[in-house]
């Protein structure tokens, strides 16, 4: 394989992103370090959710739902090792698995009721199911309700990795986005990946010569939202903190803006949106300036919004749209 | 069970519906005739409340103010789709999720700025703010009463408008076949331009109606815009008739299973667990019914004759 000046570059990004809690270190201020851990794990529930949208045209608009169950999953072990003494709920990888299981389950079931629709149908039941989750999660006192939860100890990994040391978390995201952009390469590339993209190319002529899209679409979907799950598990330690806010509609607005912001129909697209999208709210709010006793950066969205409509109409891949293109076999 | 409270939140029930009608019939029409996604379009509701409340007190008349806020919020809605809009139709729905998107950012930080973080009242002149007993025994809000009333003389002219003129049965022949009626020599752009600026003025009506008795804040119109997608989709995207009945439909089941069903949850559940499981799966309800609905219809109940997009 020839080196692309494509490869060099997301290599170089991924480098950059591996070093990060050196640099911050030696920058003596380790906000930036959560700033891209949290850029990382929306990186990679913006990978997943591109498998839908950008691969197989499947315009999900509820994803922080998963999110939102893998973050809860977190929150609630947490909640009763600490109130009622449940020491086994606090063991990471009971709570992993119980991200991962349910956040499945639940996109199983989201996902076999949506599929059966098309086009705005499907925008809409996605989002109605992500707004019933975001409101039991609102309605169930014990957890919370509207306040949310504050985990007061972060998953028990049991030794192999200790996640209240920041740097060790900040790795197990980093390796967490690595494996999941590799699975995602394999996946797209597979067999699986090309009957996705060919059913959202042409629907009939993927029926045509045989296969169903609908089990191939279920299983997309059910793979999305898990991955999502995890992102929901590592957002919980990150934050030490779940609320219902976690699954409103328009944090799932924001995943779609990332990967629109990067460019759906490459891989690493939704990882430059990700960076993009938080880099602009942080750049857009710390703007320095004021006119007439106001300051500009408070109101960061009176220009995010007219930009992002910008976006759309005129940069139509986003921000892949700037990188040096891959080149074509002959 | 206590039957005049059954009734009034009956009549809640209609009332919410019916100001749900008046943002679903406008969305719905720029849903089936554009084929475009509008999420904006609750921002448009929010600045008919904004603008009522400033008209209100510029005027010292809350009806005054009112008849001013029509032209404005129809205003507003023709030259947000002359500016933004407009070269969306063509994109697919993706790009017209982002974009409107991006407008309602825009909105909600704009209304901010001007009118500032916290929320307006619209205050109601002596004849809306007192109670009228329709059924001896059950005194109701005047104003409750007025935006049924409101409601259902809009929904009735609306209906005469697309059924008995030559704009609906434009309108009609654009939810059923776009290309059809452009290829016919109509003028689509400004058809187009029409709807959207009535549906905006629609929207407009809801938000000034629905500004006194719920609160004039940033946001208002994010929960309301959810609610009218529900009622479309369950409708049917394109259809007005499927709009009125599932609009009603959802402002029943949501007001009078709020009010009802803890009462309900008490016969099977300890009053502690239904007391706290009643809020949430009312809130879901509405939500459980669409899902139910598209399960087993997924183009809604009404879907518009001849489409086969």
């Amino acid at each position: 394989m020839i080196l692309s000046s494509r490869h060099i570059l997301n290599t170089a990004l991924l480098v950059f992103l591996g070093i990060i809690p050196f640099l911050t270190d030696w920058m003596g201020d380790s906000f930036y370090t959560g700033l891209v851990a949290r850029i990382l794990i929306l990186a990679i529930a913006a990978l997943s959710l591109n498998l839908l949208i950008g691969y197989g045209g499947m315009v999900s608009f509820g994803h922080a739902a998963y999110i939102g169950v893998g973050a809860y999953c977190v929150g609630i072990g947490a909640f009763h090792a600490f109130e009622d003494g449940v020491d086994w709920m606090l063991n990471g990888y009971i709570q992993l698995t119980a991200a991962l299981l349910g956040s499945a389950l639940i996109a199983l079931i989201i996902g076999a009721i949506s599929l059966r629709t098309r086009g705005v149908y499907f925008i809409m039941i996605t989002m109605a199911f992500s707004q019933m989750l975001y409101f039991s999660a609102v309605g169930v006192e014990t957890y919370g309700a509207d306040d949310g939860l504050t985990i007061y100890s972060r998953s028990d990994m049991l030794g192999l990795i200790d996640l209240n040391d920041e740097k060790s978390l900040y790795y197990l995201i980093f390796v967490s986005l690595l494996v999941v952009l590799y699975l995602m390469h394999r996946l797209v590339e597979s067999p699986f990946g090309n009957v996705i993209r060919g059913t959202k190319s042409n629907e009939a002529r993927m029926r045509a010569i045989g296969f169903s899209p609908y089990k191939y679409r279920l299983t997309a979907f059910v793979i999305a939202g898990t991955i999502a799950g995890y992102a929901g598990f590592l957002m919980a330690n990150l934050n030490d903190f779940v609320s219902p806010d976690m699954m409103h509609w328009t944090r799932s607005g924001d995943l779609i803006i990332m990967i629109v912001l990067g460019g759906m129909a490459s891989l690493f697209g939704p990882l430059y949106g990700a960076l993009a999208f938080l880099m602009l709210e942080e750049l857009l709010s710390s703007i320095p300036l004021t006119i007439g006793g106001l300051h500009v950066g408070e109101y960061w969205q009176l220009i995010f919004g007219p930009l992002l409509i910008l976006i759309v109409l005129f940069a139509r891949n986003g921000i892949d749209s700037f990188l040096p293109q891959p080149r074509k076999d002959p | 069970m206590n039957w005049l409270l059954l009734l009034e939140q009956i009549l809640n029930g209609f009332q919410l519906g019916l100001l749900l009608f008046l943002l679903a019939a406008g969305l719905t029409l720029v849903f089936g005739i554009m084929d475009m996604v509008n999420l904006a379009h609750g921002s448009l509701y929010m600045m008919g409340a904004y603008f009522c409340a400033t008209f209100t007190g510029w005027t010292d008349s809350f009806l005054l103010g009112a008849l001013l806020t029509l032209p404005a919020v129809f205003l507003l809605g023709v030259v947000v789709e002359m500016i933004a809009l407009r070269t969306l139709y063509a994109r697919d729905h993706l790009d017209q999720v982002m974009a409107t998107f991006g407008l309602i950012l825009f909105f909600n930080e704009a209304t901010r700025l001007i009118w500032g973080p916290i929320g307006l009242v619209i205050p109601l002149p002596d004849f809306l703010n007192q109670t009228v007993e329709i059924i001896p025994g059950a005194p109701y809000p005047a104003f409750r009463l007025a935006i049924i009333l409101v409601g259902f003389f809009v929904a009735g002219l609306l209906y005469f408008i697309v059924t008995r003129t030559k704009l609906g049965m434009l309108i009609r022949a654009g939810a059923s076949n776009r290309e059809m009626i452009g290829a016919l020599g109509i003028n689509i752009r400004l058809l187009f331009t029409l709807v959207f600026g009535l549906g905006a003025a629609l929207a407009g009506l809801a938000g000034l109606m629905a500004g006194p008795i719920l609160s004039v804040e940033i946001g208002m119109g994010e929960s309301i815009l959810i609610l009218t997608l529900v009622v479309i989709v369950i409708g049917g995207i394109g259809s007005i008739k499927g709009a009125f009945i599932a609009a009603i439909l959802i402002g029943l089941i949501d007001t009078v299973g709020r009010s009802f069903l803890p009462e309900i949850l008490n016969l099977v559940l300890p009053e502690a667990s239904a007391s706290t499981a009643a809020p949430a799966i009312s809130s879901m309800m509405i939500y459980l019914l669409m899902a139910l609905v598209l399960a087993i219809k997924p183009q809604g109940l009404f879907p518009p004759k001849g489409v086969g997009r």
